[in-house]
């Protein structure tokens, strides 16, 4: 018995990842290296006001004078900033009338990742923008939700015509100076979406994002920028892919959120970069940022993520709980297998009175990999009434994988609770041949137990969204156990 | 049905059974009785195909009617299960998350799928679930919440037996179903047991105490003392181990009287 475990093991370990292709587009790439030229270049590019060449230079200077983070329970070699050509562009007419232009390899290659703009259009009713490599090639209903008032577009696009909003809250939630990523991605970000809901409207349908790295020797840093104006609802869909690669491609994405009084914004993402070989080669570098802030009385920011891909993942959603009353939360499945390194987590700052966060974190590691939750759940002087729980849980599927929590709490008022909760279990054998014995496979065991321990997360997800990411665990953890 | 044959299986080196033989033709009730740690849950879980368990010798055979007989140590526990063996559990565990009707429809799937069925529809299967959940009186609510999660003792137990009331196999093995039982739970477990008696289900009833086979009552009873069968009768055995205890079997199998 022991050995058909094993032959499973190698049998799927040996498995491609799904989404390793591919598109054979013409790309319009810029020069590797980074400096002023180039920044002048990829502005140039974008025509861009002079304001927004003067903000990504200074991103440069500060990011010229900073040092990558060395505090994570990560091991990798620091990726030559300078090997890395930051833009690149597939090429085609600038502006496209309808979805009917989309160059033909493009729209297969959204059909093989199952977004069909079509489909999407027809069957869910969920608005989408597609950003290959760096730029945004598609956005669907855009009309549609304009009737609204509702801005749903390209980052670009929006800097061009609507420049007074996102000169108002770029850089607010993250500015240049946060970190080494962050003003990375502040210098050199070519794309992203922005997203604007009017006071009062509650946006009808999901808006969702599929971002996907496609040419070589590339990165992709990409800025999004969501403000729910007061009393406004939205809820923003994020989903990752990139080709297999032997190299390993850096993305360093910036995410600010901002929620006015009574709005609330919720944020899913399900990301499912290359994460490399088995043996660890090649992969996705995920160092993103990503902020909300309630900035408004009893505001609401949510943030679900399951995260199964990258070779390194970097990553702890935040939420500033500006506004009294305001509420943070942060739900998130990181599956690593094989040689895979996550260090995620979140950051609940609590500014406001009254102010709540909650904290769901399930780690799963399997094969090598190292697995790690870092949270900082901070109650500042005049949060007076704040209230914070957490639960971190991890799951192992091996003996040779590891998982580490790091959950850091400062508290300066003394009218708050906070609660912190954790655990650390072994897949049970028993719940594997319990399932056996009722004529499961061990694969269809796996994927319960895995599905019924990540349920929390899950269950905050959207429908379909939900669909997708229960396969896609089930994926990532095959043949896992050992 | 079911044909053990010189079983000798040992777990981390040490040797539990010892040259085991047991013959259960179809639609018997055997019973299964001796003290704590003779060897009756490592019985059923090597039956079950569990991998800890290594057989160092011996045969069991699985047959049925028209049917060429199957080497059952060949099969994966999964394979087992899709073959007819159910084992309700001494200990079930709990799987948080999962729900009881997803996993039995899984499962259920499954079995369908070796016997060249299709899947239930979603009707039919919840009829299924109402019917048998009838049989055990088992709450609906229990059906709904995650396998097992905060059941107590006796709903785990019940539990078991609806999922083998819902799995129909043909040959159930049930490993101390009655312990931790009170009196009126050991009814329903029993009556549910009876209603799914037939002619072509055989029972292996793992049992410390006789009081369980005043319900269920068996054809044959077995004493497994260290590893092995060392005496087998009718009903009226399983009375005189009632009052009589095991002293006398232990003596009878002194190793110097051997
Ligand atoms: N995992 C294990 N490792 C070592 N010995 C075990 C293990 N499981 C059971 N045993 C031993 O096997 C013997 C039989 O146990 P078991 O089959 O559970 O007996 P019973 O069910 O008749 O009480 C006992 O001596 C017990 O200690
Ligand atoms: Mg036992």
């Amino acid at each position: 018995m022991a050995f058909d475990k094993n032959n499973i093991l190698e049998e799927v370990t040996g498995k491609e990842y799904a989404f390793g292709f591919t598109t054979p587009i013409d790309t319009d790439k810029a020069p590797p290296g980074l400096n002023e030229d180039i920044i002048r270049l990829i502005s140039a590019k974008k025509e861009e006001p002079a304001w927004l060449l003067e903000w990504r230079l200074e991103a440069l200077r500060i990011w010229q004078n900073m040092q990558a983070p060395a505090w994570a329970h990560l091991q990798y070699r620091e990726p030559d900033f300078q090997a890395i050509s930051y833009y690149a562009a597939p090429k085609q007419k600038p502006a496209l009338n309808s979805l009917d232009e989309l160059d033909p390899e493009l729209r297969r290659t959204m059909d093989k990742l199952g977004i069909s703009l079509d489909e999407q259009k027809r069957l869910h009713g969920r608005a989408v923008d597609f950003v290959m490599d760096s730029v945004s090639v598609a956005t669907s209903f855009k009309a549609k939700l304009a009737e609204l008032g509702i801005i749903f577009c390209s980052m670009s696009e929006a800097i061009r015509e609507h420049p007074a909003l996102v000169r108002k809250y770029l850089g607010t939630v993250v500015p240049r100076t946060d970190n080494f990523y962050a003003a990375l991605n502040s210098a050199v970000f070519t794309d992203g979406s922005f997203c604007y809901i009017p006071k009062g409207v509650k946006c009808p349908m999901e808006l969702s994002t599929y971002f996907r790295i496609n040419a070589g020797g590339t990165g992709q840093f990409e800025r999004t920028l969501v403000v729910a104006d007061e009393g406004s609802y939205v809820s923003y869909l994020e989903g990752c892919t990139a080709p297999q690669r032997d190299e390993n491609q850096l993305h360093a994405a910036v995410v600010e959120l901002v929620a006015l009084d009574e709005a609330e914004i919720k944020y899913s993402t399900v990301q499912n970069w290359y994460p490399g070989d088995k043996d660890g080669k090649g992969g996705v570098f995920n160092f993103v940022t990503k902020r909300g802030l309630c900035a408004g009385y009893k505001s609401k920011i949510s943030w679900t993520q399951v995260e199964t891909g990258s070779a390194i993942t970097w990553k702890y959603p935040s939420c500033i709980l500006k506004g009294d009353y305001s509420t943070g939360e942060f739900y998130s499945v990181a599956v690593t297998n094989h040689m895979q390194q996550a260090d995620t987590g979140t950051k609940m700052i609590h500014l406001g009175k009254h102010t709540t966060s909650t904290i769901i974190s399930k780690g799963i590691s399997s094969g090598r990999s190292q697995n790690s939750y870092r949270g900082l759940v901070q109650i500042n002087r005049n949060a007076a009434h704040a209230r914070n729980f957490s639960q971190c849980d991890s799951l192992l599927m091996t003996d040779r994988c590891g998982a580490h929590t790091f959950p850091y709490i400062e508290v300066k008022n003394t009218t708050s609770k906070v609660e912190h909760e954790a655990t650390t279990s072994k897949i049970g054998e028993d719940q594997i041949f319990y399932c056996l014995q009722r004529g499961l496979d061990e694969e269809q065991a796996i994927s319960l137990i895995v599905n019924g321990y990540a349920k929390e997360v899950l269950n905050k997800l959207p429908m379909e969204f939900a669909v997708e990411a229960q396969k896609l665990l089930a994926i990532s953890l095959e043949g896992s156990v050992g | 049905m079911l044909s053990i044959k010189n079983l000798h299986a040992s777990i981390e080196g040490k040797e539990i059974l010892r040259g085991l033989s047991l013959e259960i033709g179809p639609g018997e009730v055997h019973a299964i009785m001796g003290p704590n740690g003779s060897g009756k849950s490592t019985l059923a879980s090597v039956l079950a195909g569990r991998e800890d368990y290594e057989v160092t010798d011996g045969t069991i055979t699985l047959s049925k009617e028209g049917e060429a007989p199957i080497d059952l140590l060949s099969l994966a526990p999964e394979e087992r299960s899709r073959e007819g063996l159910f084992l309700a559990f001494q200990y079930p565990v709990e799987i948080p998350g999962v729900s009881n009707l997803n996993f039995l429809k899984a499962a259920l799937a499954e079995q369908r799928k070796h016997r060249g069925l299709d899947p239930l529809t979603a009707r039919e299967f919840l009829n299924l679930v109402n019917e048998k959940s009838r049989l055990v009186e088992l709450d609906g609510q229990l059906a709904n919440r995650a396998v097992n999660e905060g059941f107590s003792g006796g709903e785990k137990k019940r539990n078991e037996i609806f999922q083998m009331a819902m799995l129909e196999p043909r040959l159930a093995i049930l490993d101390e179903t009655d312990s931790g039982l009170d009196i009126d739970a050991l009814r329903i477990v029993a009556s549910g047991v009876n209603a799914l008696r037939s002619k072509d289900r055989s029972f292996v009833v793992i049992t410390h105490y006789q009081r369980l086979l005043e319900y269920i009552v068996p054809d044959f009873v077995h004493v497994l003392y260290k590893g092995r069968i060392v005496k087998s009768g009718g009903r009226e055995l399983a009375l005189e181990l009632e009052a009589k205890g095991y002293d006398w079997i232990r003596e009878e199998n002194q190793p110097a009287s051997v």
